[in-house]
């Protein structure tokens, strides 16, 4: 384990680098997202139209080619420069914030009609009728798939490692080349680590789930 | 170096004889040049009974394994048929003396990771893929050469602040994810930037995301070569790839042939027309091709 | 809840608010793609040799034999073989025995829980490279464990989702442990669970694109090429991605097609990821994982 002796430093900051990317990216992913979703589920139907075009596309196109067009195909056309970590949280948010309207949108369409009838019934208009009654209930129905999402977007910063952001996977290349005779042990401490970020995020889920949970 | 240059004209005047120029025929990519090679006729008759360059010669096919990714090195399109660059050239002038076609050549794409492999299952004859001479390879496989002498550089754009490694503290520099070259520039000061390929390197420096980009000097002169108006390698080298044919330990007998048959190319002047094809595009002088080491005594 | 219980059936002011936001919303978006295509138009990104490749039939070829083939040829393979080991270790985590259950439990969460990137670059660069089986089984083997780590989880659900009568009155009958597994809780459980493994196909397919990294063959490497030789960079990402949402779109079909005919409604079942619920049915895979 001499590798890890002398390059904890590095790990420690790869892994670093990692969260931030999956944290910044969750953040801007969960504000666009849930745009989206109000979008959909609007009364204005060009807005409706376009959020789901925007979620077809980025649904069903691979990460990879989301990197390829933030990362190499973008700087063709002239606009300004963006810094490395940018570009990366850029290409996760775009993806990412596709699943997020998904999950809250299946969030909004788990809240039972006659919430939204009895809220109309009172006289709440549609911004009432989901910022008071329907959103806060949505989002409870959402949080397991959010968390799933989110999760994902946690491993999916790895893609990263191609697109010149040394995080953990793209560090793990450096130490496994250098010590080639010890790259099982490499790879399980990296993975561990994965293991442990995902393991705590869905604790933290699963605790948010429990004291949030509405009675039905 | 220029007294290769007189010497050239005798020593093709000698060998043109066979007039078996053939036009430069390579309807590949649009830049792709080879130089003419002179291929020898009955070319079996010169070699030994027993050895792997009569078999070559008298199967009169042979299988060279190079890189596709590296302008100027070995290099082949989506759409072309042969690959170009210095590397395919030497190969050229290999087969040309076994009295192999250009066509009667197979050629193989290798990865940095299956130069040694390929060898040693017979996969292919020869490996020319900047392929540097170090001790260790030399234990699994035979290198003859070094044909080409380079190493560590940086590419940038034409008028960067850049002049060599000393001022790359705090600058983005680009290299392939998990390359020493991009250690050793992290261990400077840069702020390494990792990508899968050096091309990709490429273009983020000419996209202005990166400040330069950074491994073998030749493979950065194959780029800049490419795209002379707007990229440059500067600095001194600082580290030492000298480039050599690879060839399996089961056929000892290839090194001599290998370092005599370049050792001609160098003297009648292909050499430098292979180079000047190829990498010298780049705007560099040509350079003196280096003393290759000696085989060793089987 | 459909949308048009969100709201009233407007009345005329509402109408014509909504016709205000209608008109604002395309103004501002057609605002949009107008700036985009004159940015495009601006740095010339319309130029015809940009696009040419794709209409040249020796790179048409290329992009669709060397690339779409072989990256349909590694999520095919990789689907297949996911099935097999998620059916294994799916109900392996439901076996009685202590020392089966939690060797596969801790199995398929560890392959749930590593990016599938890092598990390919391991995978080919110990095993791939050199001597190794190369790039095309890298990604097809990292493939096969990570989809099915996520498939054993949608198994284990699957057939829990079978009715507890089932199985007791197959034990009332006095059928063994196997039997009752292979003949009345697998059959049913596969019925619920095809739509969920079609969309884990999405996944799989969208995934091949990473192989990008490792030099393996498929539609990302055919596209580097191209964009290596034209410098059409913008141009191919938007036939490469063109290409892979025609495949999922299609596949998506096949799902929704297959769940109406087998499932007959829409009764979709609901996956753990990583301990919490969560939808699979839906193709696109919003799900667990990785989408």
């Amino acid at each position: 384990m001499d590798w890890l002796a002398d390059g904890y430093g590095l790990v420690l900051r790869a892994f670093l680098l990692t969260i931030e990317l999956g944290v910044v990216a969750g953040v801007f992913s969960m504000l666009l997202g849930v745009l989206l979703a109000a979008a959909r589920v609007g009364p204005v139907a060009v807005l409706a139209k376009a959020a789901a075009t925007y979620v077809l596309v980025f649904r069903n196109t691979p990460l990879l080619m989301v990197f390829v067009f933030v990362f190499v195909a973008l700087p063709k056309v002239d606009i300004p420069q963006l810094s490395f970590f940018a570009k990366g949280v850029l290409a996760l948010t775009l993806y990412t914030s596709a699943f997020v309207c998904e999950a809250v949108r299946s969030g909004v369409n788990s809240v039972p009609l006659g919430q939204a009838e009895a809220a109309r019934a009172v006289g709440l208009t549609f911004g009432q009728t989901m910022q008071e009654v329907v959103l806060p209930q949505a989002m409870r129905a959402a949080l397991p798939p959010l968390a799933s999402v989110l999760i994902a977007l946690m491993k999916n910063t790895s893609v990263a490692a191609a697109f010149g952001l040394i995080e953990a996977t793209a560090r793990m290349r450096f130490f496994t080349n250098d010590n080639a005779d010890v790259r099982t042990v490499i790879f399980l401490v990296f993975a561990i680590g994965y293991v442990v970020i995902v393991e705590l995020m869905s604790a933290g889920a699963f605790t948010l789930e429990r004291r949030w949970r509405v009675a039905r | 170096m220029r007294f290769t240059r007189s010497r050239t004209l005798l020593a093709a005047a000698g060998l043109t004889l066979a007039g078996a120029l053939s036009a430069c025929g390579n309807a590949g990519g649009s830049d792709s040049e080879s130089t003419d090679v002179n291929v020898e006729e009955n070319a079996a008759d010169s070699f030994e009974d027993g050895t792997r360059m009569k078999e070559l010669a008298q199967d009169g096919k042979i299988t060279i394994g190079v890189k596709y990714d590296q302008p100027g090195i070995g290099f082949k399109g989506a759409a072309d048929d042969a690959p170009t660059g210095l590397d395919p050239e030497m190969g050229r002038i290999l087969a040309a003396s076994l009295g192999i076609d250009d066509q009667d050549i197979t050629w193989k794409e290798t990865i940095s990771d299956n130069r040694e492999p390929f060898l040693q299952k017979g996969e292919v004859d020869l490996v020319i893929a900047s392929y540097s001479i170090t001790d260790e390879r030399r234990q699994i496989v035979g290198q003859a050469g070094p044909y080409y002498v380079t190493g560590q550089q940086l590419l940038v754009k034409k008028g960067s602040d850049i002049k060599g490694p000393d001022d790359v503290k705090g600058k983005s520099v680009c290299s392939v994810t998990g390359s020493t070259s991009l250690e050793q520039i992290e261990a400077k000061g840069a702020k390494a930037r990792g990508f899968d390929t050096y091309s990709e390197c490429r273009d983020q420096l000419l996209d202005g995301s990166v400040d330069a980009a950074t491994t073998d000097g030749a493979i950065l002169l194959g780029y800049a070569a490419e795209d002379p108006d707007n990229l440059e390698v500067v600095g001194p080298t600082f580290s030492e790839e000298r480039y050599g044919i690879g060839y399996s330990k089961d056929s000892p007998e290839m090194c001599q042939w290998i370092v005599d048959t370049l050792k001609k190319a160098e003297d009648d002047g292909t050499w430098d027309k292979a180079f000047e094809a190829t990498l010298g595009k780049s705007g560099v002088d040509t350079p003196t091709p280096p003393e290759m080491d000696a085989c060793p005594s089987s | 809840m459909t949308a048009g219980v969100l709201f009233d059936a407007p009345g005329p002011r509402t109408r014509a608010r909504h016709r205000v936001y209608t008109v604002l919303a395309s103004v501002v978006l057609l605002v949009v793609a107008a700036l985009v295509v004159w940015r495009l138009a601006e740095a010339g990104q319309f130029a015809y040799d940009l696009w040419e490749p794709f209409v040249t039939p020796v790179y048409m070829k290329a992009l669709l034999v060397d690339g779409l083939l072989k990256t349909l040829q590694m999520a095919f393979t990789a689907v297949t073989l996911a099935v097999v080991f998620g059916v294994l270790f799916g109900v392996g985590k439901l076996s009685d025995r202590g020392w089966v259950r939690w060797p596969c439990t801790i199995v398929v969460e560890f392959f749930r829980a590593v990016p599938v990137l890092l598990l390919m670059i391991f995978i080919f660069f110990s095993y791939g490279i050199g001597d190794g089986f190369g790039s095309y089984w890298s990604v097809v083997i990292a493939l096969t464990l990570y989809n099915g780590a996520v498939l054993a989880e949608v198994f284990r659900a699957g057939i829990e989702a079978v009715p507890h009568g089932q199985s007791e009155a197959a034990y009332a009958l006095g059928m063994r442990k196997t039997q009752v597994m292979t003949s009345i809780l697998l059959p049913q459980g596969v019925k619920i669970m095809l739509p969920a493994i079609i969309s884990q196909c999405v996944v799989a397919l969208k995934d091949t694109s990473l192989g990008y990294y490792i030099l393996a063959p498929g539609l990302t490497a055919v596209g580097k090429q191209i964009y290596g030789e034209f410098q059409n960079q913008l141009q191919t990402a938007i036939v490469v991605s063109a290409l892979y949402i025609a495949c999922n779109l299609v596949l998506t079909a096949v799902a929704t097609w297959v769940q109406h005919r087998l499932v007959g409604e829409r009764r979709q079942l609901e996956v753990g990821g990583l301990g919490l619920p969560a939808q699979t049915g839906e193709a696109g895979g919003a799900g667990h994982g990785h989408p």
